[in-house]
């Protein structure tokens, strides 16, 4: 039976005083410590993800899902005028394993009220170099980007284009999909490596289609999400919004990612009615952000696999 | 034969992709937080012994492929096939030229080798790492020429040819490492 854990001692140190360090960056900050609860009744209608289901014990009345992330909780804490608030947590996405993917995983979640999500890419630099040391920040758009490393306008690019582009650089069989799957495609296989030992690239403003939770705004007869992904030499860290606060533009997303999540033959979600009622009531205009913790010390450590980070990785629990 | 979803998919498994056999090399779960998850799956194609890496959506299942590998007692060759034997069920296989290739260059008669079967029939075979065999042919050996460097061609008796030391005769036998061609040292004498 192999007992041992994963992460050596000197990684489980390691691990220890980065939580310390983030814990003294929000104290300084003044923004509050909170915790919110692990079992959910909504899960997630995210298309791209899949909760775990807790499904039997005398206190359910119902199946209850893990977090995917602590996003709901915290949005309701931020309606009942928390003010800034942050957590540490565990998180849960199923079928999600890899060298740098977990399917249960450590986040660090915050959120800022009165922040756009320029000053929120600013405070998440800040942390990420009072972590890691001082390193080169950029900041991009993502149509900046993609112009850049491939030539192409992902707002005005036809599916075709896309598809022909990756066709020709990857062995792509009969995979098929709509254009975010060929965004999505050329991001993660053509464009983040060229972002490897590039230090801190935050990538801003998505198209409306991939505009997740954050607010989609005009700009230059585009539809944008204020969304930005960080990449911290080509490992993909963190992921924040200008928060959508709007109860009405909320159900329209549940509704289109359970429309989208049933095209695609996977079940549909009920959706956080608590979530929505907090929307109703009045969340603050605010930004929010999630942080790849278990990331964050693999950059730290150097360490290529995510199971050297974790105590003890999925198969051995 | 068994479906693998392509979460499944570890290295040494083998799958059917484009009607071909493949050995999974290794199999990279790649996933934009927000997006769509793909695997990057690096393949041997066991019929050509090409490596392709392929992409596809996280989910989608590929079809097991009907491949085992087995340790066979190899028996001899009529010029056409070589034939090979499971030592315990005495079942017997012939091999043709494709699938034993340069092998036959390190085949003796009753030494084990792995034989790949596909849909029960050999796709390649492979020779122990370490095989005895007798010099048939090289120039004569030099007395006296033990420590000095320098070697010579000599022909086995399987018709590989080999570089040996300057000091070895026709008829000796020596130790042969199949996966560089080369000589490791006189065989002990049986």
């Amino acid at each position: 039976m192999n007992w041992q854990p994963s992460a050596d001692l000197p990684m489980l140190r390691a691990r220890a005083a980065l939580l310390d360090s983030v814990r003294e960056f929000f104290a300084a900050r003044h923004v509050l410590e909170v915790e919110t609860p692990l079992l959910c009744s909504a899960g997630v209608t995210d298309p791209a993800i899949e909760p775990l289901i807790v499904e039997r014990g005398s206190s359910l009345h119902s199946p209850h899902y893990l977090q995917t992330s602590p996003e709901y909780a915290m949005k309701r804490l931020l309606a009942a005028g928390s003010g800034p608030i942050y957590q540490l947590t565990k998180a849960f996405r199923d079928g999600e394993a890899g060298v740098r993917h977990n399917p249960e995983f450590t986040l660090l979640e915050w959120y800022r009220p009165d922040h756009d999500y320029h000053q929120l890419m600013r405070e998440v630099a800040e942390l990420v170099c009072s972590c890691l040391g001082e390193k080169p920040v950029q900041y991009i758009t993502y149509r900046d980007l993609f112009l850049a490393e491939l030539g192409l306008d992902p707002l005005t690019a036809s599916l075709a284009d896309l598809r022909l582009r990756a066709q020709q650089e990857l062995d792509l069989g009969s995979l098929d999909g709509d254009k975010d799957l060929w965004l999505d495609l050329l991001m993660s296989h053509l464009i983040e490596p060229r972002l490897a030992a590039r230090g801190l690239c935050f990538v801003y403003d998505y198209p409306a289609s991939q505009a997740a939770l954050s607010n989609i705004v005009e700009k230059d007869g585009q539809l944008l999400g204020q969304r930005f992904e960080l990449y911290v030499d080509g490992l993909e860290l963190a992921n924040g919004y200008s928060e959508l606060t709007d109860p009405a533009e909320q159900r329209r997303r549940f509704q289109a990612d359970n429309t989208r999540r049933r095209d695609t033959g996977f079940d549909e979600k009920p959706v956080d009615e608590r979530l929505l009622a907090a929307l109703e009531a009045g969340m603050p205009q605010c930004s929010g952000v999630a942080l790849g913790f278990d990331r964050l010390l693999m950059l730290l450590t150097g360490s290529e696999d995510i199971r050297q980070v974790l105590a003890f990785d999925w198969a051995r629990i | 034969m068994a479906n693998y979803s392509t979460n499944e998919l570890r290295s040494g498994i083998k799958v059917m992709l484009d009607g071909e056999p493949c050995s999974i090399l290794d199999n990279e779960f790649v996933k934009p937080g927000k997006g769509q998850a793909f695997n990057r799956v690096k393949l041997r194609n066991l019929n050509s012994g090409r490596v392709w890496e392929r992409t596809f959506k996280s989910g989608e299942s590929l079809e097991g492929a009907d491949v085992m590998d087995r340790t066979m007692e190899y028996l001899y060759t009529d010029g056409e096939f070589w034939y090979f034997m499971e030592p315990d069920t005495f079942e017997q296989y012939q091999a043709d030229e494709k699938a034993v290739g340069d092998t036959h260059l390190w085949l003796k008669e009753q030494e084990r080798c792995e034989v790949t079967l596909y849909n029960d029939s050999p796709l390649s075979v492979a020779p122990p790492n370490f095989v005895e065999l007798e010099i048939t042919e090289t120039d004569p050996g030099l007395k006296g020429d033990t420590a000095q460097g320098g070697s010579k061609p000599a022909t086995l008796s399987t018709g590989a040819v080999v570089k040996v030391p300057l000091f070895l005769s026709q008829g000796e036998i020596i130790r042969v490492d199949t996966r560089t061609g080369e000589y490791q040292g006189r065989a002990s004498k049986s």
